[in-house]
């Protein structure tokens, strides 16, 4: 297992954010992470990703426990949610790219990464110009070009059109079959039923985990997620 | 245009100092302003104010007490600001009044200094000594040797210091560089523009580039090339003219900004 969390508990000030959750990501592995808003994803990506230490359980990488030492960050990649920068920022594609080398990464890497996203007409364009679906394929190229074993990604196509979408999931797919181990969060359940090996139903606590076949097969469990999501939706409404 | 004026060595130090200081500011001043820390050069400028008043009156040549105490000043004020989370304008008036306060309270207590404050306050790169032209070219080469040597770690926590984070740099050692360097700058600018001018260095030249939509590397070297032709014009003109350098050089600088706007405005710039 290359991903190990072992009884994650996170609390802050006035809630329970993450309640004794453990489970494991094998080599090749594609886990879809669902839940509906508030579950706890956000805190969850945080742990892994380093940027909250205040977490009880183990969270091991490559069978490090990751408190210990960042190297592991090193082999992962990471495409956020909404990536926040200033529009007027002035990096082009290639900048943006070019920023996810690693210390001893290939520079010769750049122009193959943008070519296999098919963003390579791009490279000259500044980041800040480009359509949401172009500057995720630029996220997803920043986060391969140091050559991750694992990939992770926060509900990387939300606010991105339909066309880019689909897109988008044949690269993951491509990425997978190509022995990239993803992590990905999403709210589309028919994505995660189509690309996905495993699947992990957070909600604060892990009510699921295991194959997606099983969870898909299994109606009462998609049915008491959608009502949750459903709930959580009306809520914000 | 006499070329007479070219054959003197005052003349020569004031434009390769002056040229050097250009570049420095230029890229340097290129993340703060990315990272919304224009004023932040204004600010250690001021914080050296209360230095140079502080070897004044120590008897001790007062670019080193400048170097000292806005560097120790901006590094304080970084870390206060991060543990105490106050916002990055709040901290930039703490760091820019208190310096100037010092300052002042130093004057008032040796009774007045019988050395021209005002030149450090508006610069005098005009009467920049070989001592002083040789720091500034050490100096600058040592700054932009470390902006090389951790450029993409810059670059990176500029553009987005959670995803610089997470790609393993470590963003808060790379934001006491950024500071530490822009205090150096600062210190070593001053004589050119002085105290209270050195902020449009860091900013008007930097502001202009980013209108071209270029990308970063471009963009630093559009830059350079304002902000260089804007100081050697200006101390060429200055001279002429016979007023002061810092003020021409700003102004020079601004009416570069305002040509690039008229640029932009009339569609000439995009790309």
């Amino acid at each position: 297992m290359i991903v190990e969390i072992s009884g994650l508990t996170v609390r802050y000030p006035e809630i329970l954010a993450l309640d004794n959750v453990s489970f494991e990501v094998g080599k090749g592995d594609f886990l879809g992470i669902i839940g509906p808003n508030g579950a706890g994803k956000s805190t969850l990506f945080d742990v892994m990703l380093g940027l909250n230490t205040k977490y009880e359980g183990t969270v091991k990488f490559f069978g490090s426990e990751i408190r210990k030492s960042r190297k592991y960050l090193g082999r992962i990649g990471y495409v956020p949610q909404n990536p926040v920068f200033e529009r007027n920022f002035p990096a082009t594609v290639r900048d943006v790219v070019h920023m996810g080398l690693g210390k001893n990464s290939d520079a010769g890497r750049i122009d193959g990464i943008l070519q296999q996203l098919w963003i390579h007409e791009l490279a000259g364009r500044r980041i800040g110009e480009l359509s949401g679906g172009q500057q995720q394929r630029v996220f997803i190229a920043k986060a391969l070009v140091h050559d991750p074993e694992i990939l992770i990604l926060d509900e990387p196509v939300t606010g991105v059109d339909r066309q880019s979408t689909d897109l988008f999931y044949s690269i993951l797919r491509e990425l997978n079959l190509q022995g990239i181990t993803i992590i990905w969060s999403s709210h589309d359940l028919d994505a995660v039923n189509k690309l996905a090996n495993h699947v992990a139903c957070l909600n604060r606590t892990l009510f699921f985990h295991g194959e997606s076949e099983e969870f898909f097969s299994d109606d009462k469990l998609v049915k008491q997620y959608s009502e949750a999501s459903m709930q959580e939706h009306m809520h914000q409404h | 245009m006499s070329l007479e004026i070219f054959s003197y060595g005052f003349m020569h130090r004031a434009l390769i100092s002056g040229a050097a200081i250009a570049v420095l500011c230029s890229v340097v001043g290129l993340f703060l302003v990315l990272r919304r820390y224009s004023l932040f050069g204004d600010a250690i400028a001021h914080s050296s104010f209360g230095g140079i008043a502080l070897g004044l009156l120590a008897g001790v040549y007062p670019l080193w007490t400048a170097y000292g105490v806005s560097i120790a000043s901006a590094l304080v004020i970084t870390r206060v600001r991060d543990k105490y989370n106050i916002s990055g304008d709040a901290s930039i008036a703490i760091l820019l009044s208190s310096g100037i306060a010092a300052g002042l309270v130093i004057i008032g207590l040796s009774g007045g200094f019988t050395v021209d404050i005002f030149s450090f306050l508006f610069g005098s790169i005009l009467l920049v000594g070989m001592d002083d032209a040789i720091l500034v070219l050490v100096m600058a080469g040592i700054i932009l040797m470390i902006v090389l040597l951790f450029y993409r770690q810059l670059l990176y926590s500029t553009f987005s210091e959670e995803q610089a984070q997470v790609s393993g740099i470590h963003v808060q050692r790379i934001n006491y560089l950024i500071v530490l360097i822009a205090g150096i700058t600062v210190v070593t600018s001053i004589q050119l523009v002085g105290v209270l001018l050195i902020s449009a260095l860091f900013v008007i030249p930097n502001v202009t580039a980013i209108m071209y939509g270029r990308g970063f590397l471009h963009t630093a070297v559009i830059s350079v090339i304002l902000s260089v032709s804007a100081v050697v014009a200006g101390i060429l003109i200055s001279y002429l003219l016979d007023i002061t350098p810092a003020g021409t050089i700003v102004l020079l600088s601004i009416g570069m900004l305002g040509c690039t706007m008229g640029l932009k405005s009339a569609g000439l710039l995009s790309r």
